[in-house]
């Protein structure tokens, strides 16, 4: 009797969670399916053009504009991020309270809406600066928005590393320095690279800290002076208009594919420079 | 010849006294072994040879420390205080690289960059620490591929690539299997003539095994030093008797 009833309640259980996993796997499946299908007509060669005009809606300066505003919002980012994390862990003295102003500094920085940050980019880079709606302060203010998660994530890597490769390299007499950058940090690598992986998921998918920094013009420059959009702004300003529907959706497949390239790419990249196992 | 000449050493960590009045003389070209249930002081005292002890926060050192004559707690410089020391630890920690990367870090660290040199210090570390044949055909391979025992003998050539004039450990075996201990306590007693030798160990028998002098402690103090048969055959202090015949430790 009593087994009977533990195998319901198991068999039970195991519909729930097969179900949860399912759920949540024909969501995404969903949604991807959906864009494909609304998208895939509209995904012709007229928008790859170079040029973007109103006829062809081409999402190809867009394309070259999210790869440019990432690049130059990690460069900025990237450096900052990965040697305040080393100061913090590394170097800091335990229980220091600067330390604990910078981590809860960068906690609260995690949870306030882009929205804000773009508001604040707009006031001080675009406005206070003078900088105009340009890549530059589009890029600077995603910056400021992944910093702190670049920060928490290089430390959770080097907290993660174990002791006793420190304790090695300061007993072959290497100074911290040398110790931190042979030994701790391509220890690390991947941790960081994941960080870096999830800012990159943050740049391409932001619009609203954009809008206001960027500015939505549909045409690429090299000069990061002038204004560009991203992908996602892109997606916006189409689907806003509501006359090309479609090519947003077409749009949205190319971020897709963008997002994952870039993901392959860095994984890639943290497995060369990381750890060889 | 004395190797280290301790004289009053007092360690604190914190409020904690770990270490009391500690003088001790170590000789040069032998092995030493330090002896004592955990806690009693052994590693601490071997850290402060090698001044491991300054990463740790709160830790505070008094008395003084002498290296052939040099006293390494007052203005020398920390870093080739540690290549004249070698430290070999607990836990084998080759670094996540390969093995040839490995031994060449001390030397790297210190300034060697000439690719002929390298590959002759590497190969004479290899050999000084009997794991050249087993590791010769993969030298560019990952370290953390070798096995435990393998990756401590590692860790002893990779110490002996800075060329020490004295080699710690801690505890080196006791993380390793009985097959790999022997190994390994074949090889300090191969390495004795070039180096003096302290090791920390748990293990009395591996004291009375491969040790010259022995020095017991007890509570942050040492109760006893002299010569590893002495002690074990004729103790002077009773503490020291009943330790060594397994009444507590």
């Amino acid at each position: 009797m009593r087994k009977a009833k533990l195998k319901l309640s198991e068999r039970i259980l195991r519909a729930l969670t097969w179900a949860a996993a399912f759920l949540t796997a024909s969501v995404l499946v969903f949604i991807v399916g959906f864009i494909f299908i609304k998208g895939l007509p509209y995904l012709k060669p007229s928008l790859f053009a170079w040029n973007y005009n109103s006829e062809n809606v081409s999402l190809m300066p867009a394309l070259i504009s999210t790869v440019y505003m990432t690049f130059l919002s990690l460069l900025a980012a990237v450096p900052l991020g990965v040697f305040s994390a080393i100061f913090l862990t590394e170097y800091s003295k335990r229980g220091n309270k600067f330390v604990a102003l910078v981590r809860v500094t960068a906690e609260t920085l995690s949870g306030i809406p882009s929205i804000v940050y773009g508001l604040f980019g707009m006031l001080f880079f675009v406005n206070f600066l003078k900088w105009r709606y340009s890549v530059l302060a589009g890029a600077f203010t995603l910056s400021i928005m992944i910093l702190p998660l670049i920060l928490r994530s290089t430390e959770e890597a080097i907290i993660a590393v174990p002791d006793n490769l420190r304790e090695g390299a300061f007993g072959l007499g290497a100074g911290r320095l040398r110790t931190v950058f042979k030994i701790v940090l391509p220890s690390a690598a991947p941790g960081i690279f994941a960080g870096i992986i999830l800012a990159i998921g943050r740049i391409a998918g932001e619009t609203a800290a954009l809008i206001y920094t960027a500015g939505t013009v549909a045409q690429f420059s090299v000069n990061p002076m002038e204004s560009a959009r991203t992908l996602s702004v892109h997606m916006y300003a189409l689907s806003n208009e509501g006359l090309h529907t479609g090519e947003g959706y077409a749009t949205a497949i190319v971020l897709l594919l963008l997002v994952i390239l870039i993901n392959a790419a860095s994984a890639w990249a943290a497995k060369r420079i990381g750890v060889k196992k | 010849m004395n190797c280290f000449e301790i004289k009053n050493l007092d360690l604190f960590y914190g409020g904690f006294q770990a270490l009391k009045k500690i003088n001790m003389e170590i000789e040069a070209g032998m092995i030493s072994a330090f002896i004592g249930p955990s806690g009693c002081g052994k590693s601490t005292l071997l850290k402060t040879l090698n001044r491991m002890n300054d990463i740790i926060e709160g830790c505070k050192i008094t008395g003084s420390v002498r290296l052939y004559g040099e006293d390494i707690y007052n203005g020398a410089d920390v870093n080739l205080l540690r290549k004249r020391v070698g430290m070999v630890f607990q836990k084998p920690n080759p670094f996540p690289m390969s093995v040839y990367d490995n031994i060449a870090f001390g030397p790297r660290t210190h300034g060697i960059k000439a690719r002929c040199e390298l590959d002759a210090v590497v190969e004479n570390s290899l050999r000084n620490a009997a794991i050249w044949d087993e590791v010769k055909d993969r030298l560019k391979k990952s370290a953390l591929g070798l096995s435990g025992g393998q990756q401590q003998r590692l860790c002893i050539a990779r110490a002996l690539a800075g060329s020490p004039e004295a080699l710690l450990l801690d505890e080196p075996t006791s993380a390793l299997d009985p097959i790999s201990t022997g190994k390994i306590e074949e090889l300090l007693l191969t390495l004795r003539e070039k180096y003096s030798i302290i090791i920390v160990t748990h293990n009395m028998q591996q004291a009375a095994r491969i040790s010259d002098s022995t020095a017991f402690f007890l509570h942050g103090e040492v109760i006893e030093k002299s010569d590893t048969k002495t002690i074990f055959a004729r103790p002077a202090d009773k503490r020291t008797e009943d330790y060594i015949t397994g009444r507590f430790g």
